[in-house]
């Protein structure tokens, strides 16, 4: 974990209520995501990685709260305090030669990341992704350019299957030896319960300090208690109690 | 002129002021990789109870204006793991204070904790938590009547031969200085104050409060002036050292615990905020006596 100051190089509007944030500051980043010091609020807020590189950190959010929306408005060349190294992320060594990602909303942002490390291993990936309407669609030429097989679900029809990610699973002819997931609880429960695994899932969960020694964020699995921000967010499907 | 940031609790040597809040710093080990932990006076440890416990369901945190709600519930794994694991384990690597803190639901969960406790080498110092708002039917319970906290540090006093016993009070209360005299008149060798303020967020779009628990414990730079008061009560009125905790952010906040009369100064939401913040305020504490004038901090202990 370190605790670093970034300047925002770029804060813009990509989709629908949804931002792409481009951070300069120390890269590439370890870890699933970072927590962001967002001036005028208590609590920093955590969001996944997008992408990271020499010299800058992406990340993508939605403005769900006043927070988010406070953060919207930062103009570029702000500088943030983040955090980052925190959270244990996908295995991207689990899959042996075939992935199968599945997003919801945001859900994609770590998933990208993830696909671009699974395709420099040489590994056949295939993504799926859920948005609720077609303004929302978040990444999809990124995906479409680094992913063997692509597909998109959006609730009202307007891109893609209609209907749920998992509507979009079932019209495919799936070949994975290892799935990721990352979305709302209920799409990820629904994921997990119906593909074949072994595979794992990424977690969202209110936190404290983000860094594991607040017990803010506890889940009980079939492990036993884990901290989301420390022992995942990134879980077995096995240890999952949904 | 080198600055001494050393105290003296209850005959142990403090290198400076500054401990981590319990709740706010885990185990100590958490932060072990993250930093030097032996920069810090002393570190009081996650809430202990007899059995382990999973605490409350999610979300447990709720954000406020300069602070925050926490209703964890006490998630631990039970006082064998503390004093057979835990504490064995920092006491490898820390060489400061350590601070068990302990919390119970009945007088003998408390007489038995920290009779473990008191017989746990690496230990240093019993806190005794009578002021957990997040728990039913424990911890709150005792520390809102003085004859209840009377009795638990009676108790307590009882079991620990060889170990200060503190004793942390709640802040939900009409008279603070009533319940520390209470403690102090049963046997307590200090007191740690305050714990979190009983308070409430709702989710105004869902009309549900934020926390599952609905209520939590409010903490953080807000609560800062209503703690600094009550340390200020509580110190001129009992003898017995006062770890000052509430609000505390920077070392001009400890410099100002200080004066109201704490001996040693708990940091505890702000870790929260940046994990980084006890050995940051230890940092910048020499600067700010230097502004001062103050060569030592003893000096200024409840010199307002």
């Amino acid at each position: 974990m370190k605790k670093q100051n970034y300047t925002i190089a770029q804060n813009r509007l990509v989709a629908a209520d949804t931002y792409k944030l481009v951070l300069s500051g120390p890269g590439p980043v370890n870890g699933e995501f970072v927590h962001l010091d967002i001036p005028g609020y208590y609590l920093r807020r955590p969001f996944s990685v997008c992408d990271s590189c020499e010299g800058s950190l992406t990340l993508l959010y939605k403005t769900v709260g006043e927070g988010t929306k406070a953060l919207a408005k930062l103009p570029e060349g702000t500088s943030l305090s983040v955090l980052t190294g925190l959270g244990k992320g996908f295995d991207a060594k689990a899959c042996k030669a075939g992935a199968l990602l599945v997003g919801g909303g945001l859900g994609a942002a770590p998933l990208y990341l993830l696909a671009k490390e699974l395709k420099a291993q040489g590994k056949r990936v295939t993504a799926v992704m859920g948005f609720n309407k077609a303004d929302e669609i978040v990444l999809r030429e990124e995906f479409e350019a680094l992913c063997d097989t692509f597909a998109l679900a959006t609730l009202d029809g307007s891109v893609g299957t209609k209907g749920f990610v998992t509507d979009a699973l079932k019209a495919l002819q799936l070949e994975y030896d290892y799935f990721y997931t990352c979305g709302p609880m209920v799409m990820m429960k629904a994921v997990c319960g119906l593909l074949e695994g072994p595979g794992e899932a990424s977690l969202e969960e209110r936190m404290g300090c983000g860094a594991g020694f607040c017990y803010g964020c506890s889940l009980q699995t079939t492990q036993g208690p884990r901290r989301v921000c420390k022992d995942g967010p990134v879980f077995k499907m096995e240890d999952l109690i949904w | 002129m080198v600055k001494d940031l050393s105290v003296e609790l209850c005959e142990l040597q403090l290198k400076n002021p500054v401990v981590p809040a319990s709740g706010t710093f885990g185990f100590g080990l958490e932060l072990a990789d993250e930093m030097d932990l032996n920069v810090l006076g002393g570190i009081s440890l996650k809430g202990s109870t007899r059995e382990a416990r999973y605490g409350n369901p999610t979300p447990r945190i709720a954000e406020a204006s300069c602070g925050m709600l926490n209703a964890v519930g006490l998630q631990n794994p039970g006082i064998d793991v503390l004093v057979n694991e835990k504490v064995p384990a920092l006491r490898k690597i820390y060489s400061g204070a350590i601070i068990a803190n302990i919390s119970g639901f009945s007088v003998e969960e408390y007489r038995e904790c920290c009779a473990k406790a008191d017989a746990c080498p690496g230990i240093d110092i019993i806190e005794v938590n009578i002021s957990c708002p997040n728990v039913h039917g424990g911890g709150l319970a005792f520390g809102t009547s003085a004859q209840a906290a009377a009795q638990v540090t009676a108790t307590v006093r009882e079991v620990c031969h060889n170990k200060p016993v503190f004793i942390k009070l709640s802040p939900n209360v009409t008279d603070i200085v009533e319940i520390a005299r209470a403690c102090e008149d049963a046997g307590a060798d200090g007191l740690t104050l305050v714990n979190t303020f009983l308070g409430m967020r709702i989710d105004i779009a869902r009309r549900k409060p934020v926390l599952a628990n609905t209520t939590g414990g409010f903490s953080g730079a807000a609560i800062f002036p209503i703690a600094l008061r009550m340390v200020y009560q509580v110190a001129h009125a009992c003898h017995i050292p006062v770890m000052g905790c509430g609000g505390v952010t920077s070392a001009r906040d400890v410099v100002e615990m200080m004066m109201a009369g704490a001996t040693a100064v708990q940091v505890g939401a702000e870790n929260l905020r940046n994990p980084f913040a006890c050995p940051e305020i230890i940092g910048q504490l020499p600067s700010v006596m230097e502004e001062l004038h103050i060569d030592s901090l003893k000096e200024i202990i409840g010199t307002v």
